[in-house]
């Protein structure tokens, strides 16, 4: 695993001018460079019963059931009073869906618990990876979370003490297998279209879907528009068929980030998630009533604080 | 002899506890903006007046390695500006060497 995270790293920082299908040739290319020999190394550790091995491992399986929670478990845990917000924050994200995302990491748990079986069972043969393409540039990350689950049959027959977050696991687990409605997230699901992102020259960005997006939240799309610029920093405007056209460099997963912040902040009810809910403007506050459980709450309004100079100094006075 | 009982004594569950946020917080915002090619700048703006932005910024610039500088502005006072990305490691600094409680914290940008 170590591995993967030394080579995901460089992307990350690299975020800026990275390109998805740059990305995605990487990770296909490290999949498939996985030699059996690792695979076979991988295996073993999971089934020992060594006492040490087993410590390790059940480190592991708490940081997995860490991130776990997080994805899939959120919506039904009971929530905690963070005192960060961020943190809170980042739970409600979770919620919303700008296409594939969740959906994708499901599946890869599912598919690759069964492919490495097949692996195990067949003796690692190289065609088998190439031969499955498709999976093989999902795996590094559905490989930790297959390892998550045999692990997790591991401390059911050790006979120490079960912790709250492994029998919470189980839970959710075995809920999941038997009746997935009730797992899954609570009423519907907000689907947001992903932003349509394209490049005008080298300087500019296209938003192609904004009217689109922002009717489907219930918004004057020049709220929307508002943010976009205060968050990014930048200006810009709409073009004639109602694109917005942004000045600088974006990445559709940085315009992402933006608008689900957007979304967090001024779409949905903090008390029952919902998003059908509208701006109502009171002698210059803004606040946010939702339809369903009627509740308000103030929101602040958009502010793009301080802005640096950029470019040409010759306009600064005094 | 009333007031031998313990469960008899007021207390009033209304009362302020002092612990909520009805103080106006002055949050710490952290920006980033393009400049030209793949650069960006970072700045901080509303950090509490009691700290000296000047020794901040010279850890800051040591730190992080990157130039920055002060600038005044009309409506917001000083506001630190850092070359580069620099927010999550602001951030950082901040919470770690500063105690500023994460929350008064904003980082904006994508």
């Amino acid at each position: 695993m170590a591995s993967v995270d030394e080579n995901l790293t460089p992307t990350a920082e690299e975020q800026l001018d990275f390109d998805p299908t740059m990305k995605k040739k990487k990770k296909k290319s490290k999949a498939v460079s996985f030699t059996p020999d690792e695979l076979d190394d991988a295996v073993p550790h999971e089934e020992t019963p060594d006492p040490e091995v087993d410590e390790l491992t059940d480190m592991f399986a708490g940081l997995k059931k860490k991130k776990k929670k997080s994805t899939s478990s959120a919506p039904l845990e009971p929530a905690d009073d963070e005192p960060a917000a961020d943190a809170g924050a980042e739970d409600n994200i979770e919620d919303f869906d700008f296409g594939s995302q969740k959906k994708k990491k499901k599946k890869k748990v599912a598919d690759v618990s069964a492919f490495e079986q097949q692996l195990e069972e067949a003796g690692v043969n190289e065609e088998e990876e190439v031969g499955e393409d498709d999976e093989t540039f999902e795996k590094p990350e559905a490989e930790e979370e297959g390892e998550g689950e045999e692990e997790e049959a591991g401390w059911l027959n050790s006979d120490r003490e079960y912790t709250y977050e492994e029998l919470l696991h189980r839970f959710f687990k075995i809920l999941r297998t038997n009746n997935p409605e009730l797992a899954g997230e609570r009423g519907q699901r907000y689907k947001i279209p992903p932003p349509s992102v394209m490049r005008e020259g080298n300087k500019k960005t296209i938003f192609a879907n904004l009217k689109d997006i922002s009717d489907r939240m219930h918004r004057p799309y020049e709220h929307v528009m508002q943010f976009l610029f205060a968050e990014l920093g930048t200006s810009g405007s709409v073009d004639g068929n109602s694109r917005l056209v942004i000045k600088g460099r974006f990445q559709q997963k940085q315009l992402e980030n933006v608008l689900r912040r957007y979304i967090m902040e001024y779409v949905t009810c903090k008390t029952c998630k919902s998003i059908s809910t509208h701006l109502a403007k009171e002698n210059r506050l803004y606040f946010l009533v939702c339809e369903s459980c009627g509740s308000r709450r103030s929101v602040s309004g958009i502010k793009t604080g301080f802005q640096a100079h950029i470019g040409k100094r010759k306009k600064m006075v005094g | 002899m009333s007031t031998s009982i313990e469960n008899l004594k007021t207390f009033d569950p209304f009362a302020d506890t002092g612990d909520d946020d009805s103080q106006p917080t002055n949050y710490i915002h952290i920006r980033i903006q393009q400049r030209n090619g793949r650069k960006t700048l970072t700045t901080v703006q509303g950090l509490p007046v009691e700290y000296d932005q000047k020794r901040i910024l010279r850890a800051l610039k040591k730190d992080f390695a990157c130039n920055g500088t002060i600038v005044k502005d009309d409506e917001l006072g000083e506001v630190i500006q850092l070359q580069g990305d620099q927010r999550v490691k602001v951030m950082e600094f901040l919470s770690t060497q500063l105690n500023i409680l994460k929350k008064n914290i904003k980082i904006h940008g994508f």
